[in-house]
């Protein structure tokens, strides 16, 4: 049996290739969902297979649609290719190799909550690549794959890409939705929820680029054939992003529920030089950071249960390895500039809470930090900390409070060796 | 006489398919995109003419250019090389990467190389974090990523970069 539901290209030369996708299958799906499934039967094949949002929330995907109302119109369906959390590029591998199987995907979720308009909003440094979805759009108008009377049915779509422009933020997707509509990437206040008073005030579906393209396979196999995969609260394939101290950092499709020894050193070839595991951040610059005091830590699966269990999130599951030389300190103070950096100035324990964390951290690192600065940090943290208007403020502070929390050692060297050297000036 | 939709008529005519006639708006980050393209940054005229073009105000043009990073007012070097320093690159040496790059074109991080050509900036995650040292390059409105880099690799492009440009000016005098 292939190896790849997702990252099919690896396997299928040339595969973003129309007539090749067309020759392996490609399409089949959605004609088979046009022409012989009512929408809430796509609805529910997709709420059978257990498939969860893989942006990072892990959402039920069919539950997600089935919010949508039946008497507001029109609804929308909007492709989150916004691909920004650190140490997360699983959705480029597929925009670029498999864009087809995307599209296809997008398609199958537009038809189910039965949009006539379907946006994929991709960050700006997917220029290329927004180039070249439009290209491959084109393809399919003029194949007739896409657009009016879709297999010869009333059922009629169009795909747009749009741009987004250099903010983190508009990953979430209310920030998304704000800037699909021509304002500044803030987050909404919600409830309303986007199901309800999406874009332009109508029901939207917002959906990552890893969840659409999980679509055609589960609509042509059926949701049982999917819940083969990964585990039974968190079924399916996942296309783990691996970075940092690793000999193999990359995309590497397997299933939920794969520990982080497998990933790490089976398909990641290990650490460099033999060194050991220090700390793992499994959902990027956002993550509570798992230390790995303890061998066993490794054996945890990587499934969105298992992870929270041992205090973290599987998130997009972008999995930061640092080795046993990284100084945790370092490391805190870079997301806490991240998220500094990215935070979008409408809540105010946000705005400031990540400029002061930064400041301090800074000041760390900056050798003209003190012993009480390590508790200054961790308070304007813990102020932060369940105020945020959204997730990114909550986030700022999960490797903060965990750093703090499981490394102050590093924090006490930090601010120990380099602190009476350099003061004063 | 509106200079942005006298330029590119038929991509003005484009952009605005994309969106409800009435919410018109969503087109602003498209038309500022195009406003950026000959120059690398949006030119004061250009927020009065996507105001016109939209029906909304310049202010609220410039807001928008003020929040997202892609968008400058500023001019700087032709070819900005955007280095990601985010955590995971870091870990794979992406600031040695940036040091060293600096260090070789005698300038400092956000500074342009004295030919006017190139601004080196630190930059937030790129998704390539596996390919590190990594940079984007942003100018002549494209975005191009260049992976896996040694400070010698980019050097080399720079140089390649120069050599197309000198050959422009030739071709036009
Ligand atoms: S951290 Fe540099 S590209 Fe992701």
């Amino acid at each position: 049996m292939s190896q790849y539901i997702l990252l099919r290209h690896r396997e299928i030369p040339n595969l973003d290739q129309l007539d090749v996708y067309l020759k392996h299958g490609g399409f089949e799906a959605l004609k088979k969902v046009v022409t012989q499934m009512q929408p809430a039967d796509v609805v529910n094949e997709v709420k059978a297979s257990g498939l969860r949002g893989r942006g990072g929330a892990g959402f039920p995907t069919g539950v997600k649609w089935s919010f949508l109302p039946n008497n507001i119109w029109p609804h929308y369906v909007v492709c989150n290719a916004d691909e920004s959390e650190p140490g997360t590029f699983k959705d480029r591998e597929i925009l670029e190799s498999n864009p087809f199987q995307l599209l296809e995907g997008l398609m199958i979720a537009s038809y189910a909550v039965q949009a006539n308009v379907a946006y994929i909003y991709l960050r700006g440094e997917f220029w290329q690549i927004a180039h070249q979805l439009d290209e491959k759009i084109a393809e399919l108008e003029k194949a007739g794959l896409l657009g009016d009377n879709l297999f010869g049915t009333a059922y009629s779509l169009r795909i747009y890409t749009h741009l987004g422009a250099g903010a983190y933020i508009c990953g979430e997707e209310t920030a998304l939705l704000e800037s699909l509509e021509g304002k500044l990437g803030q987050p909404r206040l919600r409830p309303p929820f986007p199901a309800v008073y999406g874009l332009y005030g109508k029901p939207t579906v917002v959906n990552n680029v890893e969840t659409l393209a999980n679509l055609p396979p589960i609509l042509e196999n059926g949701a049982q054939w999917y819940r083969r995969f990964g585990t039974e609260k968190s079924p399916g394939m996942k296309i783990f992003c691996l970075s940092g101290n690793v000999n193999r950092p990359g995309n590497y499709e397997l299933p939920l529920g794969t520990t982080f020894r497998e990933l790490i050193y089976t398909h990641g070839g290990g650490i460099p030089e033999g060194r050991k595991v220090k700390a793992i951040l499994p959902a990027g610059a956002s993550s509570a950071i798992i230390a790995v005091n303890d061998d066993t830590i490794l054996d945890t699966p990587m499934d969105y249960e298992s992870v929270a269990a041992i205090g973290s999130q599987l998130g997009s599951a972008s999995v930061i390895v640092a080795d046993e030389t990284v100084n945790m300190a370092w490391l805190v103070a870079r997301t806490v500039n991240f998220f500094k950096h990215e935070s979008c100035g409408k809540c105010t324990p946000c705005r400031e809470g990540t400029f002061w964390m930064n400041r301090i951290a800074q000041r760390m690192m900056a050798g003209k930090a003190t012993e009480s600065d390590v508790d200054l940090l961790e308070t304007v943290a813990n102020q932060i900390a369940g105020k945020c208007l959204c997730a990114l403020g909550e986030f700022s502070v999960m490797a903060v409070q965990t750093g703090i929390g499981q490394f102050r050692v590093d924090f006490l060297n930090q601010v120990k060796q380099t602190a009476p050297a350099t003061q004063g000036d | 006489m509106n200079e942005l939709l006298q330029t590119y008529p038929e991509e003005v005519k484009q952009i605005l398919a994309k969106y409800p006639a009435e919410y018109k708006r969503s087109a602003v980050m498209p038309l500022l995109y195009l406003a950026q393209r000959k120059e690398g940054y949006v030119p004061r005229q250009a927020l009065e003419d996507i105001a016109e073009i939209l029906e909304i105000t310049p202010t609220e043009v410039a807001s928008i250019v003020g929040f997202y990073t892609l968008y400058y007012d500023q001019p700087a070097g032709r070819y900005r090389i955007q280095v990601c320093t985010d955590l995971p690159c870091a870990l794979r040496g992406a600031d040695r990467f940036l040091e060293e790059l600096c260090q070789r074109l005698g300038i400092r991080e956000g500074e342009t190389t004295p030919d006017g050509l190139f601004t080196v900036e630190a930059v937030k995650c790129l998704a390539a974090c596996h390919r590190a040292p990594v940079f984007q390059v942003q100018g002549d409105g494209e975005i191009e990523y260049h992976e896996n880099q040694t400070v010698e690799l980019t050097l080399a492009w720079m140089e390649q970069v120069r050599e197309k440009v000198r050959a422009e000016k030739e071709a036009q005098s």
